[in-house]
């Protein structure tokens, strides 16, 4: 199997070298460029078309999102992993609505992030364990939507609740599988369908819950 | 240790920047006048057409009215740009005719108040409507300096038609004094001398009090420019004091990881709770925060991570107050048995019951060989919970890590 191509996005040189390094130890995955701001992200994307960037959503010039935003409004095969110290709810669903195919936390270990890479390249979601609780919190705080909602997108199903919560405590995805007594395969499909509900929701409470709180 | 002092109190604007300030701002659209009517309808949450009833009606008491209006106008600042909703043509035809009733409820008045009063009406009306104009400029002058972020002079960066208007509006409160002091120019010149100098004085008074006000509003602004400078020396001395310290630690004990990372985590933490952390007073009060202090010293104590979601979050009552600590021991648990560098908890706040779980992938044990005596899980946890009405599962084999999943229903009222 060919390797992913990754394209690294942080303003921070010395994590850029640090998550390289950590990277080029994998053979499902080669580093094939890096950036340090928004306009070399764009450029370096543009230019290289890797299949996965691993982006940093706290950059100066408008930070992951906004290469997110000029990116894919030019049609792009490539995937968006991003990557964060923050947990900071409004920064977690900010980037995910923009785009992201998942959301990943900076102390993740080296080997989990190869995992994510490769899981987000084939398409699939990743969540971390706060994003999970944070889309639970969002999606079951209030019932109110702003007119005009589309009622599918704007509630979980019982089963993606499920996942969602295992994801939340803990479980990687081969557990969850054997927890709910599905394949993989499926719960792969939950997580998706759930990345795409907190995408396109125009639930007025996904924004507004995640401004108000402001909470690690 | 290293702490933080509690962070300033402006520190978390942005956490409060929900909370809206209901002051009283004058409108800087759909105004007729001063925009005062406007900002008491704003602030009573009434129709605008209501107060400007209510002035025209105060124009009957001589004077009152007007000079209300007037202070209102001085005293209240100016709303931001972008601020308050659009008049109809309907509503702003509507104030005009009110207006209109009002000169005309006020001149009637005087008049009737007969005698001396009602030959002075003409001159007043005549001051009061240049010192309308005047104002107004001011206003938009404000408006000017505001949008072009300039410190500009009296008038501004300003066309002609300004320096038109201030000088029409000047020219009316003149000729106002003039014909009152003609009106009451007596045969003693020292009684006339004396009255041209306080007309004099009014005058300039009527015609530079907007300037007054603003020079006391950039003063305002300029304190709080201060205090904005004041609490960036006051986050520098926080980082000082507290990150730059930890960090000189670390750079002591490169060859102890464990030591490096517990005071990485400790002082991630701290860091954290300073920057997004919840108000002041708000400790130990509600789950999320309860957790997270157990966490934390759960992280110092054993040099592990604490990996912890909560969704929903409640105050901690007397039923909860068992659970958290239950929680916090299945955590030193898997601490000091599973030999992981890392615990997830996740707990959850539904409406009729609190579940917490707390897992790691380690160790792992048999449930049924542990010996009576071992307190920690038989006592402290199991104990704890069953007093309480709250349940406890544990999930656990050799190898296959453990998860201890603790549930207690919520009470009555704290759930109504």
């Amino acid at each position: 199997m060919e390797p992913v191509k990754v394209f690294l996005v942080d303003d921070h040189a010395l994590f850029r070298t640090g998550v390289r390094a950590e990277l080029d130890g994998a053979e499902e995955i080669t580093v094939i460029g890096e950036a340090g701001s928004v306009a070399e992200a764009v450029a370096g994307i543009r230019h290289f078309a890797p299949d996965v960037v691993l982006l940093d959503v706290h950059m100066p010039d408008g930070g992951g999102a906004e290469v997110l935003r000029q990116i894919r409004s030019t049609d792009s095969q490539t995937t968006f992993l991003a990557l964060s110290v923050s947990d900071d709810a409004e920064d977690v669903i900010q980037v995910i609505r923009a785009g992201a195919r998942g959301y990943v936390t900076k102390t993740i270990s080296g080997r989990e992030l190869v995992e994510a890479i490769q899981r987000v390249s084939e398409g699939d979601a990743v969540f971390s364990p706060r994003l999970a609780g944070f889309v639970l919190d969002a999606f079951s705080s209030g019932k109110a939507t702003v007119g005009g909602g589309d009622p599918e997108v704007d509630s979980l199903t019982p089963r993606e609740r499920d996942v969602l919560r295992l994801l939340a405590r803990g479980y990687a995805y081969k557990e969850i599988a054997s927890e709910l007594f599905i394949s993989v395969k499926t719960v792969e499909t939950h997580v998706s369908s759930v990345l795409r509900k907190t995408q396109m929701s125009n639930r007025y409470e996904l924004s507004r819950w995640a401004a108000d709180r402001r909470l690690v | 240790m290293l702490r933080f002092p509690p962070p300033p109190s402006n520190a978390r604007q942005p956490v409060q920047s929900t909370v809206t300030y209901t002051r009283l701002q004058r409108r800087r659209s759909n105004r007729i006048l001063g925009g005062v009517a406007g900002a008491i309808a704003d602030q009573l949450n009434l129709d605008v057409v209501w107060v400007r009833c209510a002035f025209t009606v105060l124009a009957a008491l001589p004077g009152i009215g007007v000079i209300t209006y007037g202070l209102l106008w001085l005293l209240v600042p100016q709303a931001p740009a972008g601020v308050g909703g659009r008049d109809t043509g309907k509503q702003r035809q509507q104030s005009l005719i009110l207006l209109v009733i009002g000169i005309g409820i006020g001149s009637l008045a005087v008049m009737f108040a007969g005698g001396t009063a009602s030959w002075i009406m003409l001159p007043i009306a005549i001051l009061v409507v240049g010192a309308a104009v005047v104002w107004r400029e001011a206003d938009s002058t404000q408006r000017r300096r505001w949008r072009d972020g300039a410190k500009a002079g009296l008038v501004g960066p300003a066309g002609w038609h300004t320096y038109v208007r201030i000088g029409v509006g000047a020219a009316l409160v003149i000729i106002g004094l003039v014909l009152l002091l003609l009106g009451s120019a007596g045969a003693n010149p020292l009684q006339t001398g004396l009255l041209a100098a306080l007309a004099t004085l009014v005058g300039a008074g009527v015609l530079t009090v907007p300037w007054w006000v603003r020079l006391v509003g950039d003063l305002d602004n300029e304190r709080a420019e201060r205090i904005r400078v004041q609490e960036r020396a006051d986050i520098a001395a926080h980082l000082h004091d507290s990150v730059l310290q930890t960090l000189a630690l670390i750079q002591k004990n490169p060859d102890q990881p464990r030591e490096v990372s517990r005071l990485a985590r400790s002082q991630e933490r701290q860091l954290r709770a300073w920057l997004y952390g919840q108000k002041e007073g708000m400790e130990n009060s509600t789950l999320s925060t309860l957790l997270a202090v157990s966490a934390g010293e759960v992280e110092d104590t054993f040099a592990i991570r604490v990996q912890q979601v909560v969704v929903g979050d409640c105050p901690v009552d007397d039923k909860l107050m068992p659970l958290a600590a239950a929680a916090r021991e299945a955590m030193v648990n898997a601490a000091k048995h599973a030999g992981v560098q890392e615990i997830s908890v996740y707990a959850e706040v539904e409406p009729d019951q609190v579940s917490i779980f707390v897992r790691d992938r380690g160790a792992g044990f048999d449930p049924d060989a542990v010996p009576e005596d071992r307190h920690g899980v038989a006592d402290s946890i199991k104990g704890r919970m069953t007093r309480h009405g709250g349940k406890v599962r544990i999930k656990t084999a050799p190898g296959e890590g453990t998860e201890v999943a603790l549930h207690m229903p919520r009470t009555k009222e704290a759930t109504s």
